[in-house]
């Protein structure tokens, strides 16, 4: 077993370090006084009482003297050529149009990223950046708070591809503020050498079976771990209420409780995952795909009862620079075309209708996997958390905290 | 101690400030001072004082981010804070307390071979030592975790050998496995910290002048009495300003408790992230902070008075 240490170690630390949703903990976290005063004592004026969302500012636009889109994105979230380590689309779109785009990968965590523009945004400042992908309840909450612009669906043409399922969500009818980049599921990934051989397919088991007892982990994504048990409990997480929230969160807290809980984890799940001193977890689809290239043995469960199902949205921040070439970026990915090219190598779910007849015929292996382009029955069992209000989120993720951290 | 000496010092002053002549040249010589203490100065007043003091305000304000956060000189939160996460500040202080005892137990045989033993290998085993600090302190924990995992040879050994059965015997694991407990934490903090410990320590002893133990043995005393009355009071000021690098971080850590612990070994700097990172409830953060720094101060203060070598740190 040692002697697979070293190639396991550096593949491992490769993902856990700079794959999607990594917590960069050391950054943020280590200047604890120093960020904690940074971000200062204002809020956004308190004149938003609850009613009408406040209006993001528009800066004027440099698009047409300026041929440059700041982009920022979650590492490994987009195709990379193996040998140039170029990302082919990006490329093709600038010889396409003539714009430069600079790609950051510096979106590793949603609470991290807004902690780091929320100052700036707050004071009505520019961001720097034209562009970046956020999950859903995080759109919600820039949209709530004003920061993000409408979308300026002339620019985008293509918007129309958008997947029927993704077009009305909740936190954005009608897809005025953003479009989708990627999405993924939320459910229960095994390591058969941990659990004995024995399937994990319930969240009842996953949270009851003394035999996982000490070895499971779940989510510190609120919204996907309890999402996962109100969804076992038959509840909506469309619409569900603060006492099935309080019932989920007592489930949690037994399970907690009895020593079946080993921890709480942002994607660093994978690598005890892989090693098997996780024996079964909450986890991300497109992780486990890549897991599962280098353990083929990995188990995947997408519960009976329901997963969640996420994206990752493009945003326009307000007094963005560039919006219009930003929203040319946009409209560029909404070709399936160019999609299928992206998802073919990041493994993760496309938005963009037409998506899987390209990939069929240009990746058939990454086609046929239901993870990847889930088929119709799939997709039946994938929900979306609701928006949640600021008084809800508030109420939720301090007891969510309470729970992850005591 | 140092006022002891103060006294002497001042009345010299006078004395040379005799000649009209040299009064400009010492003016200059009086301010270069003060000219050169100004960088410092204001480092430590942009990055130190300025955010104490927000840091303050911050924990005395109500509200939300989407409200935003209002001054109200709200103490409640001081009581909040402590009395929700006591549990956690506590063992915090703990784990580090211990880490720091490991760490110097570890540290100062090491430090003493470098020091006055290790001859021409001396800078390579420096450099070793320092080693570690070449890969990120995230790599390095992530590191003991693959080390520590249930598959891996240490802890297969610590199972054969029945360590593992000590360990929970001592309340140290939960299970026999090494992952995810207490004990993979404390590992994880002493090993994390034990440079900062070392430099220290090698600093001093490096100093000792080996003919004073000499003379010790010649006065008739026993190797172990020369260290207690040689060795050890010569080393103190790296013991102190060693168990301080070690002490303080340790106790405001959370990546360790976070990679390698399970969900009864949170320490406070795991609380205090969250808090302000996912909660937003930054008063409440701000306060934990706050609330930390005027513990481990207090620690400090006590445990430099008692070594008593307050002139010495």
């Amino acid at each position: 077993m040692n002697d697979q240490i070293p190639p396991t170690l550096t593949a491992a630390l490769a993902r856990g370090l700079v794959s999607r949703r990594t917590l960069m903990m050391g950054a943020v976290g280590m200047t604890g006084v120093a960020a904690l005063s940074a971000c200062g004592s204002k809020g956004r004026s308190p004149s938003a009482t609850g009613s009408a969302a406040p209006t993001a500012k528009a800066a004027d636009d440099m698009s047409a003297s300026e041929k440059v889109i700041n982009w920022s994105n979650w590492p490994e979230y987009i195709d990379v050529d193996d040998k140039t380590q170029k990302h082919p689309t990006l490329d093709a779109f600038t010889s396409k149009t003539g714009i430069k785009v600079n790609y950051t990968e510096d979106y590793n965590d949603n609470d991290e990223f807004y902690a780091k523009v929320r100052p700036l945004l707050a004071a009505g400042n520019d961001t720097g950046r034209d562009v970046w992908c956020s999950t859903d309840w995080m759109v919600a909450r820039l949209i709530r708070q004003g920061y993000v612009q409408k979308l300026d669906l002339s620019n985008i043409p293509n918007a129309g591809n958008v997947e029927d399922s993704l077009k009305n969500v909740e936190f954005d009818p009608g897809r005025l503020y953003s479009l989708p980049w990627q999405s993924g599921f939320a459910g229960i990934a095994y390591n058969p050498k941990s659990t004995g051989g024995k399937k994990v397919e319930s969240v009842d088991q996953l949270l009851t079976d003394p035999s996982l007892k000490g070895k499971v982990t779940l989510l510190t994504e609120m919204r996907d771990t309890v999402g996962l048990v109100l969804l076992a409990m038959g509840k909506k997480i469309e619409s569900f209420t603060d006492a099935d929230f309080n019932a989920a969160m007592d489930e949690l807290k037994k399970a907690k409780d009895a020593g079946q809980i080993k921890g709480f984890t942002g994607n660093e799940y994978t690598k005890p995952l892989a090693s098997g001193d996780t024996a079964a977890c909450f986890a991300w689809t497109g992780d486990v795909v890549q897991l599962q290239a280098d353990n083929p043995n990995l188990g995947y469960t997408l519960p009976t009862t329901g997963c969640t199902l996420w994206s990752d949205n493009f945003v326009i921040p307000a007094l963005a620079r560039h919006k219009k070439n930003a929203e040319m970026l946009i409209n560029y990915y909404y070709d399936p075309e160019v999609m299928a090219q992206v998802v073919d190598y990041v493994n993760y779910i496309s938005p963009v209708k037409g998506t899987k007849a390209i990939l069929t015929k240009t990746d058939p292996a990454v086609a046929k996997n239901p993870l990847i382009l889930p088929d119709a029955a799939t997709l039946q069992k994938a929900h979306v958390f609701r928006g949640l209000s600021a008084d809800e989120e508030t109420r939720y993720n301090a007891a969510f905290a309470e729970l992850t951290a005591s | 101690m140092a006022s002891v000496h103060a006294p002497q010092v001042e009345p010299q002053a006078p004395a040379l400030s005799t000649g009209s002549a040299t009064t400009p040249a010492r003016r200059r010589r009086n301010v270069v001072p003060y000219v050169l203490l100004l960088p410092g100065m204001l480092w430590l007043v942009v990055f130190f004082v300025v955010p104490m003091i927000t840091l303050a305000s911050q924990s005395l304000q109500e509200g939300s981010v989407d409200q935003g956060y209002v001054f109200t000189g709200n103490v409640g939160v001081y009581g909040e804070a402590l009395s929700q996460y006591w549990e956690q500040l506590v063992r915090s202080i703990g784990y580090a307390a211990s880490a720091t005892v490991l760490a110097l137990l570890f540290g100062y045989p090491l430090a003493y071979f470098i020091a006055q033993k290790a001859g021409r290998w001396k800078n390579i085993l420096l450099v070793l030592v320092i080693a570690p600090f070449f890969t990120s302190f995230l790599i390095r924990t992530l590191a003991r975790q693959t080390i520590l995992s249930d598959g891996g040879w240490v802890a297969t050994a610590a199972k054969t050998t029945h360590v593992t059965d000590l360990l929970q015997l001592l309340r140290l694991t939960e299970n026999d496995r090494l992952m995810a407990s207490k004990f993979a934490v404390i590992c994880g903090l002493t090993y994390n910290f034990l440079p900062f410990m070392i430099l220290p320590l090698y600093a001093s002893l490096e100093r000792l002048d080996g003919r004073l133990v000499e003379a010790a043995g010649d006065l008739y005393a026993s190797p172990r009495e020369a260290f207690r009355h040689v060795t050890w009071p010569l080393s103190l000021p790296g013991v102190v300003a060693g168990t301080l690098l070690t002490f303080i971080p340790a106790a405001g850590d959370f990546i360790n408790s976070k990679l390698l612990g399970n969900t009864n070994t949170v320490m406070i700097g795991q609380v205090i992230d969250a808090q302000f990172l996912r909660v937003l409830n930054y008063p409440l953060a701000a306060a934990l902070s706050f609330v930390l720094l005027v513990l481990i101060v207090t620690l400090v203060a006590v445990y430099v008075r008692r070594a008593g070598t307050e002139e010495l740190v």
